[in-house]
C-alpha cells in the first residue's frame, strides 16, 4: 500500500502497459519530454525511448487518424488529447473511421486504439479547458466510454481499456488527477463493464461517474445528518452501461438521483435515469431525479460553483424524493413549463 | 563549337566580385516541374524518352491497357446497373483509367491501398471481386471485400480522412520493419480539406513510405478547380509540408505509370512521402445522380474526349508493334465477358440478414446489443409467423 494521486496511477498504468505489450505506444501533444501537460506521460520517452512515446504535429485529427492507421499495421496506440475541448478537431476521425471500421469492414479491421481526454471543470480553467464532453462520445455506437473516480480504478480501467478490443474513449476527471488515496498496484479487479457500490446504503441510491462521484459521496455523508442513509453507485464504464448493477440498487432503495457534472439537457444523466424508470418502475417510491451542471456553455472560473453539482443540490434533490408521499411541490406549480 | 559571351563570362569567374556563395534553395528537390510530366502526345506517338521519367516495360504498358479496357466496360456496367435499380448511385471513373490502374501497378501486391469512393476501377484492377466492389453502392454492407486481406481500406467516403490513416499505417509498418508502401488516392476537392494537410504533414515529420495521389479532375461535384485553391497546381502543396512532388498529366497513361514508379521507389527506399498530381477529367457527371451539365459545358468535356486515356495507349502499344487487332479485340472479349458476369451476379437478389447487424458493432456485444438482438429476432419470428 502507497498513497498516490490518480495522475501517477494513470502514469503507472500506461509504464506497465508499455512494459507488458511492446505493440502499445503513446502519443500526443507535449507528451514526450515534457511527459504531458498533467504529467500523466511523464518518465515514459526517458524509459520506453521515442519510438515509443513521442510528441506529433498539433493536429487532434491527425494524431486519431494516425491511431487508426497503426492500429491497422497491428499496434496499439494511446493518445492523449491535451484537453476536452481540444479533441473536436478529431471528432469527425472518432464518429466516422475509429468508432465504425470494424462494423463497416465485418470485423476484417478493428481499432483497438484508446483515447485519453482530460476532462471537465472545479479546477478554475478558463474556457475551452473544462468541458464534460462525454455524451458526444457515449451517443457514438462503436466507442467504449469510461471514466475512473478513484486512484486504484484510474489503473485498472486504463490497463483494461489498453487490452481491449474495441476503442475506448477515456475519460479522465482533471479535477481527480491529484487526489491521493492508498492504492495498491498493480490493482486489477476486472472493472471493465462493471459499475461499483461504493457506499451502501438503504434510502436511495445516487448514481454518479467521474467528477460527480465524490460529490455524491459526500452528499450521502451529509446526508446522515438528515436522517437518509444513501447508497452511492461509480457507473466508471458508461459504455457499456451496467444496467444490472444500477437497477438492482435502486431496486433496493426505492429512490434514485442520477449525478452528472456535464450540462443535463440531453446528457448521459437523462439516458441513466431513463434505464432506470424502464427497469424498476414497481420499485419506485419517487420519479427519478437529476443533478447536473446548468444548460450553458461553461461558465467563468469565477462563476463556475454556480454551475457545478454541489452537495447542497445534491441534498435539495434527495429532499424531494417525495418522502412523505406528497407529490413533488415544484411540479405542481402553476403554468406550464412542468 | 561557338561560345556565347555568356559562357565567357562564366569561364572566368576571377573577374566577378568575390561573392558569398549563394545559399542553397531549400524547396530544391521538392517543386514539382512547372509542367506535367508527359510521355506520349494526345494521340498516342512518343514525345522525347527523358532520363527522370524512364518509360516504363511495354509488357506491363500492355497490361495496363488490358486492366483499363476491362475497367472501362466494368464502368460502363456499373453506370447501366444504376439505371435499372440494382444500385443505389455510382461515381464514375470514365476518364480517369490511367490513374487508377497506373496507380495499382506501380505497387506491389502487400503495399496497402486507401480508395476514395471514385476508385473502383483501381480495385478491380487490384483484382478484387467486382460483385464486392460494388457492395456498398448495392447497398447490402458498407464494404464487401476484405480490407485486411487484400490489403485495400474500405473505400473512403468521409473526404481526405484516409489521408492520415495512410500515414499511420505506412509508418507502422515501418516501425515494424516491413517496407510496405502505402498510396492514398484523392480528389482535387478534398485536398481542401483539413485532413489532407494533416495527413501529408504527419506522413512527412514521421518520414512514412505514403503516395499521396492526387486525381485532379477539375471538379469537386460542381465546384471547379479555383474554388480550392490559388496554388499553381495542386502539386505545389507539398514543398510547405518539406514532401518533394511532381505533376503529370493524368491521361498520359505511360507518364502516370513512370511518374508514380518513382514515387513508390522514393517511398520504398525510405525517403518519406512523395505527392503527385495527376491532371485528368471527369467524363461522367460526378454520379449518375448528378446533372454535370448544369456546371460545365458541352464543349470542354468533348475538348477532353480527344485525349482518352484508353485511345492514347492503345494508339502507343500498337505503334510499338506489341499490341494488333486481334489483341485489341481478345481484350475486348475479355471486358464483354467481365461485364456480362458481372450483370448476372448482380441480378441476383443479396441475401442480407437482420440480426447481423449486431455482429461487429464490439468486439463481443454489449448487454444492451444482445437485448435489441433478441427484440429484433422476436420481431422476425412474429412477422413470418403472420406471413406464413
Ligand atoms: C467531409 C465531406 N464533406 C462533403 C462530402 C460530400 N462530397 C462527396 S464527394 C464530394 C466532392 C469531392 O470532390 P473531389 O475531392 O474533387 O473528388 P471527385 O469526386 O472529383 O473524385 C463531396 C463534396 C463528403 N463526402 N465528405
Ligand atoms: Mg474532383
Amino acid at each position: 500500500m502507497a498513497t498516490m494521486t490518480m495522475a501517477k496511477a494513470l502514469n503507472a498504468a500506461l509504464a506497465d502497459a508499455m512494459l507488458d505489450d511492446d505493440r502499445v505506444l503513446v502519443f500526443g501533444e507535449d507528451v514526450g519530454q515534457l511527459g504531458g501537460v498533467f504529467r500523466i506521460t511523464d518518465g515514459l520517452q526517458a524509459r520506453f525511448g521515442d519510438k515509443r512515446c513521442f510528441d506529433t504535429p498539433l493536429a487532434e485529427a491527425g494524431i486519431v487518424g494516425f491511431a487508426v492507421g497503426l492500429a491497422m499495421s497491428g499496434l496499439r496506440p494511446v493518445v492523449e488529447m491535451q484537453f476536452d475541448a481540444f479533441a473536436y478537431p478529431a471528432f469527425e476521425q472518432i464518429a466516422s473511421h475509429v468508432a465504425k471500421l470494424r462494423n463497416r469492414t465485418r470485423g476484417a479491421l478493428s481499432v483497438p486504439i484508446v483515447i485519453r481526454v482530460p476532462y471537465a471543470g472545479g479546477i478554475g480553467g478558463v474556457e475551452h479547458h473544462c468541458d464534460s464532453s462525454e455524451a458526444y462520445y457515449a451517443h457514438t455506437p462503436g466507442l467504449k466510454v469510461v471514466t475512473p473516480a478513484t486512484v486504484e480504478d484510474a489503473y485498472s480501467l486504463l490497463r483494461e481499456a489498453i487490452d481491449d478490443p474495441d476503442p475506448v474513449v477515456f475519460m479522465e476527471p482533471k479535477k481527480l488527477y491529484f487526489t491521493s488515496a492508498e492504492a495498491e498496484l498493480p490493482a486489477r479487479r476486472e472493472p471493465f463493464g462493471t459499475a461499483v457500490v461504493r457506499r451502501p446504503g438503504t434510502d436511495a441510491t445516487l448514481v454518479a461517474y467521474g467528477p460527480a462521484v465524490p460529490v455524491a459521496l459526500a452528499a450521502a455523508e451529509a446526508a446522515r445528518e438528515e436522517g437518509w442513509d444513501l447508497e452511492v453507485v461509480d457507473v466508471r464504464t458508461i459504455v457499456p452501461f451496467d444496467d444490472a448493477t444500477v437497477a438492482a440498487s435502486v431496486r433496493r432503495t426505492g429512490r434514485c438521483v442520477v449525478i452528472q457534472e456535464a450540462q443535463g439537457f440531453a446528457g448521459v444523466g437523462a439516458e441513466i435515469a431513463a434505464r432506470v424508470q424502464e427497469r424498476c418502475f414497481h420499485a419506485l417510491h419517487a420519479p427519478v431525479l437529476r443533478v447536473s451542471g446548468l444548460d450553458i456553455p461553461y461558465p467563468a472560473p469565477m462563476l463556475e460553483h454556480t454551475h457545478l453539482p454541489s452537495v447542497d443540490r445534491v441534498l435539495d434533490t434527495v429532499a424531494r424524493l417525495q418522502w412523505d408521499d406528497q407529490p413533488d411541490s415544484r411540479w405542481l406549480a402553476r403554468g406550464s413549463a412542468a | 563549337m561557338t561560345t556565347t559571351p555568356q559562357a565567357v563570362r562564366r569561364a572566368s569567374p576571377r573577374k566577378r566580385r568575390p561573392a558569398t556563395p549563394a545559399a542553397p534553395d531549400p524547396s530544391a528537390g521538392l517543386l514539382p516541374q512547372p509542367a506535367p510530366v508527359r510521355l506520349l502526345n494526345p494521340d498516342g506517338t512518343s514525345l522525347p524518352s527523358r532520363d527522370d521519367y524512364p518509360e516504363p516495360p511495354v509488357e506491363v504498358l500492355r497490361e495496363m491497357y488490358r486492366r483499363m479496357v476491362v475497367g472501362r466496360r466494368f464502368d460502363a456496367q456499373a453506370t447501366a446497373l444504376t439505371k435499372q435499380g440494382r444500385l443505389a448511385v455510382y461515381p464514375s471513373s470514365r476518364g480517369q483509367e490511367a490513374c487508377q490502374v497506373g496507380a495499382v501497378l506501380a505497387l506491389r501486391d502487400n503495399d496497402w491501398v486507401f480508395p476514395t469512393y471514385r476508385e473502383s476501377v483501381a480495385l478491380t484492377a487490384r483484382g478484387i471481386d467486382p460483385v464486392e466492389v460494388l457492395t456498398l453502392l448495392r447497398g447490402d454492407w458498407h464494404c464487401g471485400y476484405d480490407p485486411a486481406g487484400r490489403r485495400t481500406a474500405p473505400q473512403c467516403t468521409p473526404l481526405a480522412t484516409q489521408c492520415v490513416h495512410a500515414a499511420g499505417l505506412a509508418y507502422g509498418e515501418s516501425y515494424q520493419g516491413r517496407d510496405t508502401v502505402a498510396l492514398a488516392f484523392i480528389g482535387d476537392g478534398a485536398t481542401s480539406e483539413g485532413d489532407f494537410h494533416e495527413g501529408v504533414n504527419f506522413a512527412a515529420v514521421f518520414k512514412a513510405p505514403v503516395v499521396y495521389f492526387v486525381q485532379n479532375n477539375r471538379y469537386a461535384i460542381s465546384v471547379p478547380l479555383s474554388r480550392q485553391t490559388a496554388a499553381p497546381a495542386l502539386a505545389y502543396k507539398g514543398v510547405g509540408y518539406g514532401v518533394p512532388s511532381e505533376q503529370v498529366d493524368g491521361n498520359d497513361p505511360v507518364a502516370v505509370l513512370a511518374v508514380l514508379t518513382r514515387a513508390v521507389a522514393h517511398a520504398r527506399a525510405g525517403h518519406g512521402p512523395f505527392l503527385v498530381e495527376a491532371h485528368t477529367y471527369r467524363m461522367e457527371p460526378h454520379t449518375n445522380a448528378d446533372d454535370a451539365t448544369r456546371y460545365r459545358d458541352a464543349n470542354e468535356v468533348e475538348a477532353w474526349r480527344d485525349r482518352d486515356p484508353v485511345v492514347r495507349l492503345e494508339a502507343h502499344l500498337r505503334a510499338r508493334g506489341v499490341l494488333d487487332d486481334a489483341g485489341v479485340a481478345a481484350i475486348a472479349e475479355e471486358a464483354e465477358a467481365y461485364a456480362a458476369g458481372l450483370r448476372d451476379r448482380m441480378n441476383a437478389q443479396p441475401a442480407v440478414d437482420p440480426l447481423s447487424l449486431f455482429d461487429h458493432v464490439y468486439a463481443e456485444p454489449t448487454p444492451q446489443l444482445v437485448e435489441q438482438r433478441e427484440q429484433v429476432r422476436a420481431e422476425l419470428a412474429a412477422a413470418e409467423e403472420e406471413g406464413a
